[in-house]
Parts: C-alpha cells; structure tokens; sequence
C-alpha cells in the first residue's frame, strides 16, 4: 500500500467494503476459517486445505476463502463460517476435512445446509 | 446391461477413497458373487456425492436408497438383508439433515448474545494479515483523529474521562499513567506493550494479537503521541509465534502505508515500534523485569520507586501497557471518553476479556462488560459445568488471584468487587472447578508455578514460596502435622509483606484465598487423612464401595492398568498390585463410588 494521506482512509474503507460485499457478479460465497492458535491445534489447516482443494476442483470464481482469527468459542474449533448472497449465514463447529468437503458440496454448490455441523444461523 | 435389477454406486471421491470405498466394491462384488446376485446385481464407483463425512456411501439404484458409513462387517448382512430378502437395513440408511430452521440464530445463544464486543469486535470478521479489512471497520480512524486534531493533553483527557484501567491485573488508571509519564521531562520516551502473558489457563492477548494486530499497534501509536514517544516495544512471548507473525506483519503493513514510522498520516509525528521476544519467564510480565529483558539484561524487577513512568527503560520515562488496554485506546477516541464510560460499574469501566476455561462447557474467549456476574459468565456464557458434576469454585487472576466459592457467584465483575471477595480482577484468566478439584493441590499447582518462575532476586520469594511448596506438598501426600496451617498462613503473611516485586506479594494469594473458603479441606487432609474431592492419590484407598457401585463397568473401563476387574451385573473390584493410582477410575464413575 502506498504512503496514505489522512483522507484516504475513508476512500480505503468504502472500497474495502465494496469488496468485502456479496454481490452478482463479484463474489456471492465468502467461507471463513478460523485460524487462530487454538483452531489450528485442533486442525483448521486441514480443512482450510481440504477446502482449498474443492475449491480448484469447482473451478468456481466467485467464491472467496479467507483465513481469520478465533470465533470465541475454542472448544467448538475447529469453525468454519459460511456466507452466502441472499441468505443467512452459517457457522459449523468442529469441523474435520471431510465435513468441510461435505459443506462444500452440499451447501455451498447444492444450497443443503448441513445441519449436524452447524453451531448457529447468522443475521 | 437391462438384464440387471440394480445396481450399487459406491462413491469413489476423494474423502470416500481415503475410508476404503475401492476396499468397498471388491467385498461388495465378492458378497453379491457367493450369493449369486452377480449377475443380477452390479456395483459401479460413481463420481462423488457430496456426503463426504458420511463415507463410505453406497446409493442404490432404482431405489434411491443410500447407506452411509459402511464398515466391511456390514457388508454380508446388507447384501443379505436387502438383496436377498429385500428388506433394505434402515440402520444403515444416510441420516437425513435437520431443516436448517432448527439451527439456534446465534442471538439465542447466551454464549455470543450476553457478550459485549469492543476489543474484539473484529475477531473472525476480519482477515488480520488484510490492512485493508482493518480499515474497512474504521481502523486507524482513533489515531488520524488524535494525531491530526489532538493535543496531548488532550488525549490524556479523553482516556481519563473514558475510565479505562489496566487490563493486565493491577488496574491502575490509564490516562493517569500517561499523564505522569507525559510531565515526565526528557526528549526520549518509550510506549511499550506488555504481551507477555503468562498465567496459567490464560490466552486473551494472544487471541487479541492473532485476530486484530494493528488495534494494537494503532492503541500504541495514539499512546505515543500523548507521551511524546517515538519508539516503542511489543514484549511477546517467543511461545507465540503466530502472534509475533502476525503482529511482525502488521507492522511492516503499517509502515508501507505511513501508519507507522516517520510523519505518521502526513501529521509529523514519528513513532516506531519492534516485536521483542521474552524467553518465557513469567517475571518478565512484571514491568520492571520486562524492561530489564528489553535492555538484554536477565529479567529482574527492582524496586519501585522510581517508576517507570519516571526512570523505565534505559531509565527513560517509559509507559507500559498491556495487550488489551492498547486495543481499547483507538475505539475510546474515535467514539469520545464519555461513551466507554457509559458502559460498566462506578469504578470500573467497559468490557473486559476473559479466558474462560476448565470445568465449563463453553471454553473460550469471551468479552463482557463490567458489573455481570461472575454467574452469568460461567452459568449462561459458559453453558455451565459439563457430565452434570457441581460447580465448586472459579480460579481468577491465575498465580496472583483467587479462588470465588459458590456462596459469591453474584459478585459482579469489577476490579473492586472482586477483591473484596479475596480475588482479583487479574488479566482475564478465568478458571472454573468442579467438585473433583482438591483445592489444596490447586493452591500446591499454583505454588509449584511460583516457586519454579521465582527469579531468585529476593529472599523471601525465593525461599518462602519454595517453604510454602513444601508444606503443601507434604500436606497433599499425607503427612500434614497440626500447626501446617498456620505456618502457611506466617509464610504468606511474611512474603506479601516483604517480596520485592508483584510476582512475590501476590504469590501466596492462591493458598490465602483457599484457607478462607475451603479450609476444612486442608484440615481433612491433615486431621483424617482425607482428601474430600478424592484427588490426592496418597490420601484415596482405591476401593469400590459395593453397595453405591452401578455396576456400570465404566472404571474398568477406562483403567489404563488393567487393575479394575468387572463382570456384568457385578460390582468392580479394584487390585491394589496392579493399580498405578492414576485417578481415572474416580474421574470417571458416574456414582461416585470409588474412595
């Protein structure tokens, strides 16, 4: 980034924001995984890989994966939060490799939510 | 190929393939083959299916039946059942998920819905190695507005008015911090950051660190400002390598985009700041000792006065706060002191993050504001005490705190509040104990800690506490003497009253705050020779009281010695010769029957 002047925040801001967005066109998925310490000790590396790898294979572009910091509830780790345009978000506990392909294939490419790993709806 | 009647699909993806679905189609066709269904019947690997965490799976066409999780002793009756007889397994049938309705929305779950997010507001929302996404939740708003329109006064103002007290334990008044290291004179000054967190069961600056770097170094950089700083230190521990990483990152972020370094956002401030790893030693938590480390010297305290506010590093006036109390900063001027005051008790203001851990259902982070209960926290946030054992006591303030019973679960949480009850506030590390913790081997646990971090430097730490190990360890073995009591509490007495630095004082607090709520306990263990939570393994018989046992068999169970001998509808029996007193027989009897 280059050297910012103080009104350049905002510029930043809304074009993060813009980005950060679901929209037609641009991004319509966001799946988050939680990495802090305690979701990698408890294999968050693996199902970002597991992730990863589904991803190429759905040669999809307007899903986006994003690395982030603990949810809070370490105990329920490793989560995965999933966001999709037009409706709630999800976010699943515990998750292992083959739940996070399970939850690629079925709720994101077949719109199926998957129940039994879920932790809670979000707004 | 209509000649058959159906035909089995194994699904042959990637999370199938790794629990043997090839293995699958080879037992499958040699199955239907000593039936002789093999010709009317044939198995084909499909691409996969999607039911990844279910695998193996097997469809089954035309019917569209599917089976999940298939194990090769399954394979014979399934193909008996169901191909031979007709009569499909329904055992074996894929579950079919819940309507996504019966999700809980996460407001109707206690443990995000009763929380407070300012600290970590921007935990898993963000992607913290993005200076971007920071700025896109008004990061780096809090320091253009006290570098560009603020005087340094004025910013010590706004954090006085907002309340804010340390978060690392002592709670001394933030904006009055600065303000004395502000009228300090001298041209070099230091802003430094104390991550160095040590307790035991503790992880709330790390996880700061980890989600949300730059509200630290943001929180430093207005700290910097109001001083008159212009370098500045991030003491982290060397454990913590994805904090270091992150935090590493976030700096040379920063200084590629002006926020950090030379004329900060065009204002003509300078502040630089450096990661500095600690070795590990808890004393260097303690702020004198921390910056000895920092200076390359061994982490030692000295005494105080003068403090560091005068004479810290490299005997500059130097400020020194924790992780936390940096991530509130930028939020307190962007938003103005009088809505951070707004929120918590008379004397203690905002939220503050608690790392919430042992007998608990909800282990975690979480973030609330001040003047909750510490039952809310633990009962609702926590989701309570798990396998439906009772609370006994929640550890706070780690090696330096305290132990709160039951009988004082509606204190709220404040700095005052809670050391009125014989605890305190501390850094955040929250531990909660059930009815299986002896209380006089968690004061030993603590004890133990103290004496091994102890750095040396003065006698009555360094022999008293390891004194005081020593009765603990002699009480919790069995051979406590009448008069063990009152020579804990003489030792305590004497090391609050003469040990140099924090880490000394407080030392003893973990027994002191057990011998007033539990001190029948040390007298059953010195007096009967009894350890009442049945944790002390040279006070517990290791025998099966025949008329309370279920006859569950767990204990045999889960003895790693084969020592417990259990036959249906039989009581357990333990053999002493084999027994390796691990515990985990009382740990895991649901009748409490083992003593």
């Amino acid at each position: 980034m280059p050297r910012l002047k103080p009104e350049d925040l905002k510029g930043i801001k809304e074009r993060t924001l813009k980005d950060m967005v679901l929209r037609e066109g641009g991004t319509t998925v966001k799946i988050t995984v939680h990495m802090g310490t305690c979701g990698i000790a408890a294999g968050a590396k693996e199902v970002m890989e597991a992730l990863t790898e589904e991803l190429a294979a759905s040669g999809r572009k307007d899903i986006r994966v994003v690395g982030s910091g603990c949810m809070g509830m370490c105990s329920s780790e490793p989560n995965v939060t999933v966001e999709m345009l037009g409706k709630e978000g999800v976010l699943y506990k515990h998750m292992d490799k083959n739940k996070m392909r399970q939850v690629f294939k079925r709720h994101i490419l077949l719109g199926e939510v998957q129940t039994d790993f879920a932790l809670a709806r979000m707004k | 190929m209509s000649a058959y009647r159906a035909e089995l699909l194994v699904c042959g993806g990637k999370a199938c393939h790794e629990s043997r679905s090839d293995h699958l189609k080879e037992l499958l066709e040699k199955e239907l083959h000593r039936q002789g269904l093999n010709h009317e019947i044939r198995v084909t690997e499909t691409e996969c299916n999607g039911f990844c965490a279910q695998g193996p799976v097997l469809k089954v066409e035309p019917e569209g039946i599917v089976y999940q999780k298939l194990k090769e002793e399954d394979i014979p009756k399934l193909v008996e059942e169901h191909f031979v007889k007709g009569q499909p397994v329904k055992k074996l049938f894929l579950k079919p998920a819940a309507p996504p309705e019966s999700i809980p929305d996460m407001e109707e779950i206690p443990f995000y819905s009763k929380q407070m997010l300012i600290v970590l507001k921007n935990r898993g929302v963000i992607d913290p190695e993005s200076l971007e996404e920071y700025i896109a939740r008004d990061g780096y708003v809090g320091a253009r507005k006290a570098l560009l329109e603020m005087t340094p006064q004025q910013i010590i103002q706004e954090v006085k008015t907002s309340g804010l007290r340390g978060r690392g334990g002592a709670g001394f008044t933030t904006g009055l911090k600065w303000e004395f290291a502000s009228k300090s004179p001298g041209d070099v000054k230091f802003a430094l950051c104390n991550a160095d967190e040590g307790d035991p069961g503790a992880f709330m600056d790390r996880s700061v660190l980890e989600a949300d770097p730059h509200a630290v170094l943001e929180g430093m950089v207005i700290a910097a400002k109001a001083i008159g700083a212009h370098q500045g230190y991030i003491y982290c521990r060397a454990e913590y390598p994805l904090a270091v990483k992150r935090l590493n990152l976030a700096i040379q972020q920063a200084k590629e985009a002006g926020l950090m370094g030379k004329d900060i956002l065009s204002s003509g401030f300078d502040f630089d700041v450096e990661v500095y790893q600690g070795a590990g030693a808890f004393v260097c938590g303690e702020e004198t000792a921390l910056m000895k480390s920092i200076e390359g010297k061994r982490g030692m305290p000295r005494p105080r006065p003068p403090f560091p506010a005068q004479q810290g590093l490299w005997n500059k006036p130097t400020v020194l706060n924790n992780v936390e109390t940096y991530a509130n900063v930028p939020q307190i001027i962007q938003n103005g002191g009088a809505w951070y005051a707004a929120i918590g008790t008379a004397t203690s203001k905002g939220t503050k993050v608690f790392a919430l851990t042992g007998a608990v259902s909800n282990i975690g982070l979480v973030e609330v504001p001040m003047g909750i209960t510490l039952r809310e926290i633990i009962f609702d946030i926590g989701g309570g005490i798990p396998k439906k054992r009772k609370f006994k006591a929640v550890q706070l303030g780690g090696p330096s705190g305290g132990c709160v019973p039951e009988a004082y679960l509606d204190t709220p949480v404040d700095y005052e509040s809670i050391a009125k009850v014989g605890a305190i506030m501390g850094s955040g590390g929250m531990i909660v104990m059930n009815d299986q913790t002896c209380m006089v081997d968690m004061a030993r646990f603590f004890m133990d800690f103290i004496q091994d971090e102890s750095c040396g430097k003065c006698t009555p730490c360094r022999e008293g506490t390891r004194r005081m190990l020593e009765v603990l360890e002699k009480i919790t073995h069995g051979h406590g003497e009448p008069g063990d009591i009152d020579l804990l509490e003489e030792l305590s007495d004497m090391i609050k009253n003469s040990a140099l630095c924090g880490l000394g004082q407080t030392g003893p607090n973990p027994v002191l705050s057990t011998l007033q709520y539990f001190r029948d306990e040390y007298e059953a263990h010195i007096h009967e020779k009894r350890c009442p939570a049945k944790r002390c393994a040279a006070l517990v018989k290791f025998e099966v009281n025949a008329d309370v046992c279920t006859k569950c068999g767990i204990c045999s169970r889960s003895c790693p010695a084969g020592a417990i001998q259990w036959q249906k509808r039989e009581p357990a029996f333990i053999v002493k010769d084999k027994c390796v007193k691990c515990l985990s027989c009382i740990t895991n009897c649901p009748a409490d029957a083992i003593s």
